[in-house]
């Protein structure tokens, strides 16, 4: 794989547009700290400090990241077939509720290990099956994967506080805490003083070496990237949309849904309401800035939960609200999609006046 | 009002649509524009509409040189154009549709409009009510809506392009007269039409385009022969081919019908053997296109058989096609047969039926540069196909095809191509013939077809005309055909 002009020309032009966004991005957040008052510089340093300062920090950053990085991996999938898998969220909640359904089976027993990896397997399940009914709505249905997704992204949250509130409620009480804490044997192992989970970090590096390889070098990345170029041209290819649409939204899924299962096993062990915590979301527009590139793509997912993990030290320091972390994000995706709309109009500019009617 | 055109220019890189046309319209008259596809008559009426920009050249109005820019400019000047397909609102009422662009600030004096257009529709005799949904009413009453609104906003000068396309005769009559009143009242009226009859019927004055070029004008009343001179000019001898021998048949359609298009297909029965070159011909639009998509089972039919080697497919999907080794090249390269983002290496990797998980990158290198050089793409297995020119595209998806294929049915396969290759195009093809195969193609290019065709199938309004062997026949009567005299 040579490295021809076109591809280099393609990686300046990428890194130019991505420090330009961030310029853009950096002047935006400086005006909205000034305004409300607060040194932006050190706003800044207590971000960066807040989440790379030590191991500790450090490994909240990742326990953040790797949830993240897993729905990102799913996502690029979908968004490579043309779909917009919305539901993301429930596929990773769904995961969450079938990992935690096999560890309570497994609870008092003798084999925990057997259960913490069956019951991984039944997160990615979970995941996958949510996403498929989502996938089924769209090919046989015509239902717009968006709204589908959506729609099953609030029943998936209805569904865990059910489960959370009635049949898994703790004894006595049930409460917005959860369900009961699985005992220490159905925890994700964890190197001792950081708490954070090799396997974990382990499973999301898997997971983004496996996407980097499938959409490069396998029948199904290629079918994949030709149907969501153009869904009429396919079968002149004898290719299949829907199958391929199914497939992507199960592989979508299972990433979700593994990392449902990653969050009840590694950081909460337990099912909480807010088990998913909006990384589902977030993937999304991880994906976005990264320009659906799987590399790219962590490192993005690095970034943003550097700056959720960070901005927590704002309002103890510099008395600021830790929405701004928000704020951040949303600045930045602004200014990539406008980057992208840009970039899509200056090529469009130089097709139209070779264009022919 | 005095419409004048002088020596109109529009070009297209490299390809001159309008080549110096010169055009008067005289108040009060209609006035027709025939020609061919691809003649120039959209392209003119566009510019006159300001619906694109002229490259050069000076429009008159009333004496005084106009130049605008938008299609809303060209209605404060007094010209408007109506549309093949109207351009409305189907969610809205007529009344809201014939107000549109009219309205400004709060109140909305839809009262004022109704008494407006509730006169109009007496004046002309439509069959229009208010308060209908637009999305219910076929096409005549819809441009019944649009000359009415466009006739509320002041048009002088109204253009119609190919009018009676997907209308009723009773419709088209009821058009006529509101033409003939349009007139009448002192307004101008240009009608953009191939079919010589419509022309005929209605017309005061004619101006043939052909390539670009005003080839004559003709007052009323009319010679068909000399009016199809001007439209197609004189055919050149076609060189000979080897003989092929016809085997069995392999397509056979009995009282076929589809929609799709603007005409769909009616009644088609016909019957394609092995070995057989068919070329339609007609208009685009006639349903040809219709008949290629039926035939490949990318449509399907509303009434008919279907038989691919006497077993019946109407009804079954591409696949059940494809494995009885149906192909289809479709026209619009890019947006049904091409991937955009995707380079030709991919494209060819794409084609690998082999058993197994991962893409032979390799293989899909080495076939992109066979198929390149051979079929002479002007690009490398790198370049995306969206960089590649239209005519490269082509090429490519010529290239994609495979040898074992029983039917080729290819949609326009020279559109954009030069003389070259064309030739080497069809070169390519009648090896397709000689090995047993069938090709189907439609062409705008008469000459094309007589040149290369066994047998010619003539469309019309979504009918085939005419079925007959090319030395059964010559262009003039082939031309004939095409505009509606059979």
């Amino acid at each position: 794989m040579l490295l021809s002009q076109d591809t280099v020309d393609k990686f300046f032009k990428y890194s130019r547009e991505l420090i330009l966004a961030l310029i853009v991005v950096f002047a935006f957040t400086t005006i909205i700290l000034l305004l409300a008052g607060a040194p932006p510089l050190a706003a800044y340093y207590h971000i960066f400090k807040g989440s790379l300062g030590s191991l500790g920090k450090l490994s909240h950053v990742i326990k953040a990241w790797i949830p993240l990085t897993l729905c990102s991996c799913g996502l690029l999938y979908s968004f490579r077939i043309g779909l917009w898998n919305i539901g993301v969220e429930g596929q990773v909640m769904m995961g969450a509720v079938f990992t935690t359904f096999v560890l309570r089976l497994g609870m008092g027993g003798h084999v925990p290990v057997l259960y913490l990896v069956v019951s991984f397997i039944a997160g990615i399940a979970g995941g996958a099956l949510w996403a498929l009914i989502a996938g089924y709505l769209k090919t046989k249905g015509g239902i717009h994967e968006i709204f589908a997704g959506l729609g099953l992204n609030f029943v998936a949250q209805a569904i865990i506080l059910w489960l959370i509130f009635g049949p898994w409620k703790r004894a006595g009480i049930a409460s917005m805490s959860g369900t009961e804490m699985f005992p220490r044997d159905l925890w994700m192992p964890s190197v001792f003083a950081i708490r954070l989970s090799v396997i974990g970090l382990t499973l999301t590096v898997v997971a983004i070496v496996i996407t980097a390889l499938m959409l490069r070098y396998t029948k199904v990345g290629l079918y994949l990237k030709a149907i969501g170029s153009n869904v009429q041209a396919a079968h002149m290819f004898d290719l299949n949309p829907q199958r391929y649409m199914l497939l992507a939204m199960i592989f979508a899924g299972g990433f979700a849904g593994l990392a449902g299962s990653i969050q009840v096993t590694g950081i909460y062990h337990r099912l909480i309401p807010a088990i998913s915590s909006n990384y589902g979301y977030l993937a999304l527009l991880v994906v976005m800035v990264a320009n659906y590139n799987v590399w790219v793509s962590p490192a993005v997912a690095f970034f943003f939960a550097c700056l959720n993990v960070g901005s927590i030290q704002l309002p103890m320091v510099l008395h600021l609200d830790s929405s701004l972390s928000g704020v951040i994000q949303g600045a930045l995706v602004l200014a990539a999609l406008a980057m992208h709309a840009w970039r899509l109009r200056s090529t469009r500019r130089e097709e139209h006046v070779s264009s022919y009617e | 009002m005095w419409l004048e055109v002088k020596d109109i220019h529009k070009y297209y890189g490299s390809k001159k649509a309008n080549n110096g046309i010169t055009v008067t319209i005289k108040p009060g008259t209609i006035h027709g524009l025939l020609g061919e596809n691809g003649a120039g008559k959209s392209t003119l009426m566009k510019i006159i509409s300001g619906y694109i920009r002229k490259t050069s050249g000076t429009i008159l109005i009333n004496g005084s040189v106009e130049d605008y820019e938008t299609p809303a400019d060209a209605a404060r000047l007094g010209i408007g154009m109506l549309y093949q397909e109207p351009l409305d609102y189907p969610p809205l009422s007529v009344l809201e549709n014939f107000m549109v662009g009219q309205t400004s600030g709060i109140k909305d004096n839809k009262n004022v409009f109704r008494e407006t257009f509730v006169s109009l529709v007496d004046r002309f005799n439509f069959t229009l009510h208010p308060d209908d949904t637009v999305r219910k009413l076929t096409i005549g009453e819809r441009q019944q809506l649009e000359v009415l609104r466009l006739l509320s906003l002041g048009i002088d000068v109204l253009i119609l392009d190919e009018p009676t396309t997907g209308i009723t005769s009773e419709q088209k009559e009821s058009l006529f007269q509101a033409l003939r009143q349009l007139v009448s009242d002192g307004k101008s009226v240009i009608l953009v039409s191939h079919k010589l009859q419509d022309a005929e019927a209605l017309c005061d004055t004619v101006t043939v385009l052909r390539d670009g070029v005003v080839t004559g004008s003709r007052e009323h009343p009319y010679d068909a022969n000399v009016l199809l001179g001007m439209m197609f000019g004189i055919p050149p001898v076609p060189p000979s081919r080897s003989a092929v021998e016809y085997g069995t048949t392999v397509l056979s359609m009995k009282h076929v019908s589809g929609s799709g298009g603007r005409t769909g297909l009616s009644d088609c029965t016909v019957d394609i053997r092995e070995g057989e070159m068919v070329g339609l011909a007609g208009l685009e639009g006639s349903g040809q296109g219709v008949f290629l998509r039926l035939a490949c089972g990318i449509a399907q039919p509303s009434t008919g058989i279907i038989d691919l080697f006497e077993r019946e497919v109407q009804g079954q999907d591409h696949h059940a096609f494809k494995e009885a080794g149906v192909v289809f090249l479709p026209a619009s390269r890019l947006e049904e047969g091409l991937m955009p983002g995707l380079n030709i290496t991919e494209h060819f990797a794409l084609l690998d039926r082999e058993k197994g998980f991962l893409v032979r990158w390799q293989e899909a290198v080495q076939a992109a540069q066979s198929k390149i050089k051979k079929f002479r793409v002007m690009g490398v297995p790198e370049s995306t196909v969206e960089s590649l020119s239209g005519g490269n595209q082509q090429r490519l998806l010529l290239s994609l095809l495979s040898k074992e294929s029983t039917l080729l049915l290819l949609e326009q396969p020279t559109r954009g191509l030069d003389m070259e290759s064309s030739h080497w195009i069809w070169q390519h093809l009648h090896k397709y013939c000689l090995r047993r195969t069938c090709v189907v193609f439609s062409s705008t290019d008469l000459e094309e077809i007589f040149m290369v065709a066994d047998r010619i199938l003539v469309f019309f309004d979504g009918r085939i005309v005419k079925d007959v062997r090319k030395e059964e026949t010559d262009i003039s009567e082939l031309t004939r055909a095409i505009a509606g005299k059979v």
